[in-house]
């Protein structure tokens, strides 16, 4: 959608952009992340997990938003989903 | 309680047995969303992990108890509920959930299934179907939709499936949900729901079971039945549960059928002990 | 009654309610058991007067749910115990092996009857013995204790409480229909704490605790739920850890530990009386019910000049073997009455080794012995 001029609070309401990180040993390409991103932040490779599975990667995290969605679904708890400046970890 | 999703926050590795990971589900199998989702419910409602049991049964759910790092006791087929009711009843404080599949719970575990809800015992039961019995190669279950073909009934199947939501309903359940895995968010917040609130809830979660069910069934990828899922459910939160049939191509309704307030049996047990103690005073 | 309600004082009541007010006095709070003749009093007896105590009586759908809640009661802990007769101890025995399995102290009531099937549901048997020692799938030990009378019942449950608790192990109480409906007197004493005895808790913490790492005595320190051990238990075999572990040779240490937690400790578990033994010919062997008669059989047979003695055995598993072996060498005959058409005789002619006839003197049950049958058997033996 094109806007003619940006919300007064645009900077309060911009998405924080994301980083996604998936875990090889866990990953077993069921590819439900790649499926059910919003953005389509994710796609599955042709690269091998340790155990045989064919591993998802990002394909083009600017398009990030940090919805978590992916991190959701992933039934490996292979996903981990972090936004700019803050490390993934726990709090 | 904190409605939007936390992305900082990765604290459900603290839940899991981090050294028995990966778990042994296949890929495209939904019950580790169904933990997760469990998880992460937990912390969301802020419920001390220390006072939560979970006991499962037996089948691929029952697995569930091994990866999560809480009390955890994997008992045997069926019998998980009357397991729990025991806990419940020793120790008050205990939060217990049930995590176990459809065959465990409304097969073999059906009578105690059944009798657990009509006691209203304090307890949230969370039965991942996935239409079979997985963990033995896919064998017939009471939810398994008619024709649904399973290793058991390569002709199709020929029983009519239990109408979990409805059977919950009748037997005097006081919450009554059901999700897929698909509807991961929802399936948080409902679980998160179902183990603050006192008596008996039960929360049917749909999952794909590609390598029997899925096989046999034209889903033969977890995408697959996610897909099915994603066509066919339709979120209907009141509905009245006699409509929560499930045939073999849809719909799927789900959504929270049942959300009521009845006494619960530690209710009705605290009245009787009262009535015991007054008895004995009066004697003296 | 004492200020917990625990009765006090001499009473005439049957087996069953003796049963029941042992386990009180041993600090039994859950019960949860299905109504069957003959051991229905037991339960009856426990809806009344757990509600007084402060404890939970539950009537659960079936004997497998009783089982199982007494299993998760006593992992929430409280001991805690159900009781049954033949067609429901079937039922049990998933169950027990699950509380074999997970080490679980609780106690288990059976107060037999005519069996198989049905049967004669209110009158006398003792056809469940082996099914007992053996009644569930795969290799275990199980604690089995046979009372003779309504005090022996209340004292007996007392001491089988403090098995399970000492050896983290269901103890089986194996009545029977004649000493459970018999009304007699029973002197209950007020029952000390210090008598009673607790299932050993963790000294380390949470971060170091192993659900199944044992001493020398091979017992298990037990967490309970609720208590932020975090622990996971199972049914598969399983580690230290409590983790399942699929290999044979995880298979071999835990099942060994299993077996041997009561084998090694079998002189502190396995009890027995003795009457005139010393210098008998014949030994009459007996247990439960049986042991009254033959008390009175063993009288006759010494008036008519017959070395006769009575071992009357007060633990029927883990079996008194040595006991028998060592017997056997001074012996002629053991003569075993009954009533079932032959369990513990078997046990007593495998340890008899051939240095002394075991001889059989069956009821198949419905009423039990007559001394005099008892006598002839005594008589032919002595020949």
């Amino acid at each position: 959608m094109k806007l003619w001029r940006k919300p007064f609070d645009y900077a309060d309401k911009a998405t924080k952009p994301g980083q996604v990180h998936i875990d090889e040993e866990r990953c077993k390409g069921c590819g439900f992340c790649v499926e059910f991103c919003p953005t389509e932040v994710l796609r599955m490779s042709l690269e091998l997990s340790p155990k045989g599975y064919n591993l998802v990667v990002v394909d083009d995290e600017s398009k990030c938003l940090a919805c978590g969605f992916c991190e959701l679904i992933c039934p490996e708890f292979a996903i981990k989903v972090s936004t700019t400046n803050n490390a993934c970890g726990d709090n | 309680m904190n409605d939007g999703l936390n992305v900082e926050n990765h604290s459900i590795e603290r839940y899991l047995r981090l050294d028995r990971l990966p778990h042994i589900w296949c890929a495209g199998c939904g019950i580790g969303i169904a933990v997760g989702c469990f998880l992460r419910a937990i912390d969301r409602a802020n419920i001390d992990p220390d006072k939560i049991s979970l006991v499962s049964g037996i089948g691929c759910t029952g697995r569930v108890a091994g990866y999560v790092k809480l009390d955890s006791f994997h008992t045997t087929h069926g019998r998980a509920i009357p397991f729990a009711t025991g806990l419940v009843l020793a120790n008050p404080e205990l939060n217990v959930v049930v995590f176990s599949g459809d065959g465990d719970l409304a097969a073999i575990g059906g009578n105690h299934l059944i009798h657990a809800a009509r006691r209203n015992i304090d307890m949230t039961v969370i039965c991942v179907n996935n239409f079979n019995y997985g963990m033995t190669g896919g064998q017939v279950g009471p939810t398994a939709p008619l024709e649904a073909r399973t290793s058991t009934t390569p002709y199709g199947n020929f029983e009519p499936a239990f109408n979990l939501p409805y059977l919950m309903s009748a037997s005097g359940a006081t919450y009554v949900a059901r999700w897929t895995v698909l509807h991961a968010r929802q399936l948080e917040r409902a679980i998160a729901e179902a183990m603050t609130k006192p008596g008996f809830s039960f929360i049917e979660v749909i999952s794909p079971c590609p390598v029997v069910y899925g096989r046999m069934n034209k889903e033969p990828k977890g995408l697959d039945s996610m897909h099915f899922y994603q066509e066919k459910s339709v979120i209907r939160n009141g509905a009245d549960p006699k409509d929560a049939d499930i045939e073999l191509n849809g719909p799927i309704l789900v959504g929270k059928f049942i959300d009521e307030t009845r006494p619960t049996l530690r209710d009705r047990l605290c009245q009787v002990s009262a009535k015991a103690q007054e008895k004995v005073k009066a004697k003296v | 009654m004492t200020e917990n309600q625990e009765l006090e004082g001499e009473f005439f009541i049957n087996g069953d309610v003796a049963c029941a007010e042992g386990a009180i006095s041993a600090g039994c709070r859950f019960f949860a058991g299905y109504p069957i003749t003959p051991a229905t009093e037991v339960a009856e007896r426990m809806s009344t007067r757990l509600p007084q105590v402060g404890g939970v009586y539950v009537q659960m759908e079936d004997e497998l749910a009783s089982m199982s809640a007494v299993l998760g009661a006593s992992w929430g802990g409280v001991k805690a115990m159900t009781s049954t007769s033949g067609p429901g101890f079937s039922l049990m025995m998933e169950n027990l092996g699950l509380g074999v399995m997970l080490e679980t102290p609780c106690v288990l009531v059976n107060i037999q009857r005519a069996a198989p099937s049905t049967g004669l549901p209110t009158m006398v048997g003792q056809g469940d013995m082996m099914q007992a020692r053996w009644g569930s799938h795969g290799s275990y030990e199980i604690i089995a204790l046979a009372p003779t009378s309504p005090q022996d019942i209340f004292d007996l449950t007392i001491t089988a409480f403090n098995l399970s608790e000492k050896y983290r192990v269901p103890v089986l109480i194996m009545s029977d229909e004649v000493v459970g409906h018999m009304s007699e007197k029973v002197i209950m004493p007020r029952v000390a704490q210090e008598a009673l005895i607790e299932r050993r808790r963790p000294d380390v913490g949470p971060e170091e605790y192993l659900p199944y790492r044992a001493d020398g005595d091979l017992v298990p320190p037990m967490a309970m739920a609720g208590e932020g051990y975090h622990f996971h238990v199972t049914g598969l075999t399983h580690d230290e850890r409590g983790y399942p572990v699929m290999t044979a040779e995880a298979q071999d240490i835990l099942v060994r530990r299993l077996v041997d937690k009561i084998r090694l400790n079998r002189h502190d578990i396995i009890k027995y009386k003795e009457v005139q033994v010393e210098d008998a010919d014949i030994i009459v062997c007996a247990y439960g019910v049986s042991v009254r008669i033959a008390q009175s059989a063993v009288r006759m047979a010494r008036d008519e000049g017959i070395r006769a003695g009575l071992l009357h055995l007060v633990t029927i598993w883990p079996f008194a073997e040595e006991r028998i072996r060592e017997l056997s060498l001074q012996a002629k005959a053991f003569v075993v009455p009954e009533i079932n058409y032959g369990q513990i005789v078997l046990e007593v002619e495998r340890c008899a080794g051939g240095r002394a006839r075991a001889i059989l003197v069956p009821h198949m049950g419905g009423s039990v012995h007559s001394p005099q049958t008892i006598l002839e058997a005594i008589r032919e033996a002595a020949q």
